[in-house]
């Protein structure tokens, strides 16, 4: 079911600022990739253009071409609705839905989208809580607010919301930024099981990461501030944390930057 | 990387002048309640001095004197910092007095006057056969015409102002958003007896109909709106980012994040807007006296003939020199005080129970 991504030719826009310049990558269906690179390079912005996250910001806009499995994500045609429900996405910052139990938020993909079956729902709930690694923590209180788990856990309730509606492709934006060291390795035990059935991006500030859960890995860097983010250069990850092929991958990976 | 993987802090020297920490002693308990008996003492000793003692001038004239006592004290003894917070919590307390003074004044007068007058007989029947100089009689159909009308009020104009709120958060942009804003702030300032004009003079003169309720209930729709506008905006504003992020990545798609997600997060604050803004209508007359035309009788149908209404109740009792009609008066105003405080407890009793909860 996982999906192959082509990107070609992708400059992204904030207004007239050109945030992210003339990427062309190709991300393997069942693998990792991950995208590392300095803050403010615009790893964050290039990971919304491929689910159509990033036209929901006022002024933003896309040039080039996206395709999954060779359909444009950017037609004429494509709702970006339906481009949504294909690939999802963790965001950042935990942000669970605040009116809703534990339960309702894992489901809320699903109840949103027209899914009401109750024995449907709760094994689904089940299975991505238990995907998330979070369902021996609250089966017990499944009907309590989401917003009063820790913060670790709010990010695993978001994983599961996000699988619960399964999707073929899963962006996830620095997953594990407000995680502990435990919770972490969870998040990338439960990524090296989702990637059999899933694709996956992730990006990360943290090198070990990006070394242990990705297959591939994409470095992302900027020539200065107000300039645009480039891909610099992209391969599998042993090869990239050995041998890259580039000196500014070699700075950044051994901490020899700017 | 060094070795080490906590740095330790360097030894820290002695201190040679002065502690870090320097001990304060603070103000003994008993000592602002002493001064506050020293200023009223020595606020009454010098109107006594100037020969003009009255009690409410003791009061006001003590309070700077208090300020001033507990400043010195405390900048003797705990230092500047606490004295400056001592004397703004003075005047913070001051002006809070000031501004809930005249609140109790008005809420005591009413009670003073209308409790006695307020019973069940009164709620249950109207004015009808009951002249301005007689006993007697109830505002039963001012309760029903003010019901009735606040309500076609607020069917026209919740809907519409969630629809024109949620549009300008939602969705609006450029210069059509920036117009509906603008008018909307216009309508704020309307003042209420143009309400009532408008609607006088566009639909009773304008098709030639005769005074309804229903046509009182447009006018205060008209006050109603902008309120309902502005207080759904400010909570929809409040709804973060994040929320309608999530639901849109999960392949929501943007009308049902707005209804499934960002208003329910907003619903507490929405439903207290719309109550204010009920609160703030429900007592108007002035768009009252054009429109919905006066009866002394109970009419349920806001459709057809003049209804009564509170308001209008209390300004037509009011003038009236008979003693009987003054206590009407006085107890309908009790009544719509009531109501009000009534449905400001709903408001917040929905308001808290809707609430995003974190346990
Ligand atoms: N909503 C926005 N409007 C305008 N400019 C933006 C917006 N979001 C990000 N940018 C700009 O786009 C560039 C890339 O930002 P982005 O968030 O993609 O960086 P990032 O690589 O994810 O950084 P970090 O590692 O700190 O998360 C930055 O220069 C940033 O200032
Ligand atoms: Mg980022």
């Amino acid at each position: 079911m996982a999906k192959r991504i082509d990107v070609s030719g992708l400059n992204v826009y904030y207004g007239s600022f050109r945030a992210v310049e003339d990427v062309n990558m190709t991300i393997e269906p069942r693998s990792v990739t991950a995208f590392i690179g300095p803050s403010g390079c615009g790893k964050s912005t290039f990971l919304r253009t491929l689910n159509r996250m990033h036209e929901v910001i006022p002024g933003a806009r896309v040039e080039g071409k996206v395709t999954i499995d060779g359909e444009d994500l950017y037609g004429q045609n494509v709702d970006p609705v339906a481009v949504r429900r294909t690939v999802g996405m963790v965001f950042q910052r935990p942000n669970p839905f605040p009116t809703m139990s534990i339960y309702d938020n894992v489901a809320a993909g699903l109840r949103l989208n027209g899914v009401k079956k109750k024995s449907q729902l709760d094994g689904i709930v089940e299975t991505s809580l238990k995907g998330a690694n979070l369902w021996n923590e609250v089966k017990d209180r499944l009907d309590r607010p989401g917003a009063g788990l820790s913060g670790g856990q709010q990010q695993r309730l978001c994983i599961a919301r996000a699988i619960a509606v399964e999707p073929e492709v899963l962006l996830m934006d620095e997953p594990c930024s407000a995680l502990d060291p435990i919770s972490t390795l969870a998040i990338e035990d439960q990524i090296a099981a989702l990637k059999e059935q899933y694709t996956i991006v992730i990006v990360t500030h943290n090198m070990q990461q990006a070394a242990r859960v990705s297959d591939t890995t994409a470095f992302f860097n900027i020539a200065g501030s107000g300039k645009p983010g480039k891909l610099i250069e992209m391969a599998p990850t042993p090869k990239m944390f050995s041998t890259p092929s580039e000196k500014a991958t070699e700075d950044y990976i051994s901490g020899r930057f700017g | 990387m060094s070795t080490t993987l906590l740095p330790t802090n360097e030894p820290t020297r002695e201190p040679e002048s002065r502690s870090l920490l320097p001990e304060t002693r603070p103000l003994p308990g008993w000592m602002p309640w002493a001064l506050a008996v020293a200023a009223v003492g020595l606020s009454v000793l010098l109107l006594l001095a100037l020969g003009s003692l009255n009690l409410p001038l003791a009061v006001v004239v003590s309070v700077p004197i208090f300020a001033a006592l507990v400043g010195l004290a405390s900048a003797r003894l705990e230092g500047t910092r606490r004295a400056k917070d001592r004397i703004v919590t003075v005047v913070v307390y001051t002006c809070f007095a000031l501004a809930i003074l005249p609140l109790l004044s008005v809420l005591i007068t009413t009670i003073q006057r209308g409790a006695s007058h307020l019973t069940p007989y009164f709620l249950t029947h109207s004015q009808r056969g009951i002249g301005p100089r007689d006993e007697g009689g109830g505002i039963y159909h001012g309760i029903i015409g003010t019901f009735e009308q606040v309500g076609i009020a607020a069917l026209i104009a919740v809907p519409i102002g969630l629809l024109v709120a949620v549009y300008l958060v939602e969705y609006g942009r450029g210069a059509l958003a920036r117009a509906v804003t603008f008018f909307v702030d216009v309508m704020t300032g309307v003042p209420s007896i143009v309400a009532g004009l408008f609607v006088y003079t566009a639909i009773l003169l304008g098709f030639g109909t005769t005074p309804k309720g229903v046509w009182g209930g447009l006018a205060l729709s008209i006050l109603m709106l902008p309120v309902v506008v502005r207080s759904t905006e400010e909570m929809l504003k409040l709804v973060p980012n994040d929320l309608r992020e999530a639901s849109l990545a999960l392949g929501v798609p943007k009308w049902k994040t707005i209804v499934s997600i960002v208003m329910p997060t907003a619903i507490g604050g929405i439903v207290t807007g719309v109550m204010l803004s009920v609160a703030r209508v429900i007592g108007e007359t002035a768009p009252l006296v054009l429109t919905v035309g006066a009866t002394d009788s109970i009419n349920f149908n806001a459709f057809d003939g003049p209804q009564a209404s509170l308001p209008l109740i209390i300004y037509d009792q009011a003038f009236r020199s008979s003693p009987y009609a003054q206590d009407r008066a006085w107890a309908t105003a009790l009544t719509l005080i009531l109501l009000v405080l009534i449905l400001n407890l709903v408001a917040r009793g929905i308001a808290r129970w809707k609430a995003p909860k974190a346990r």
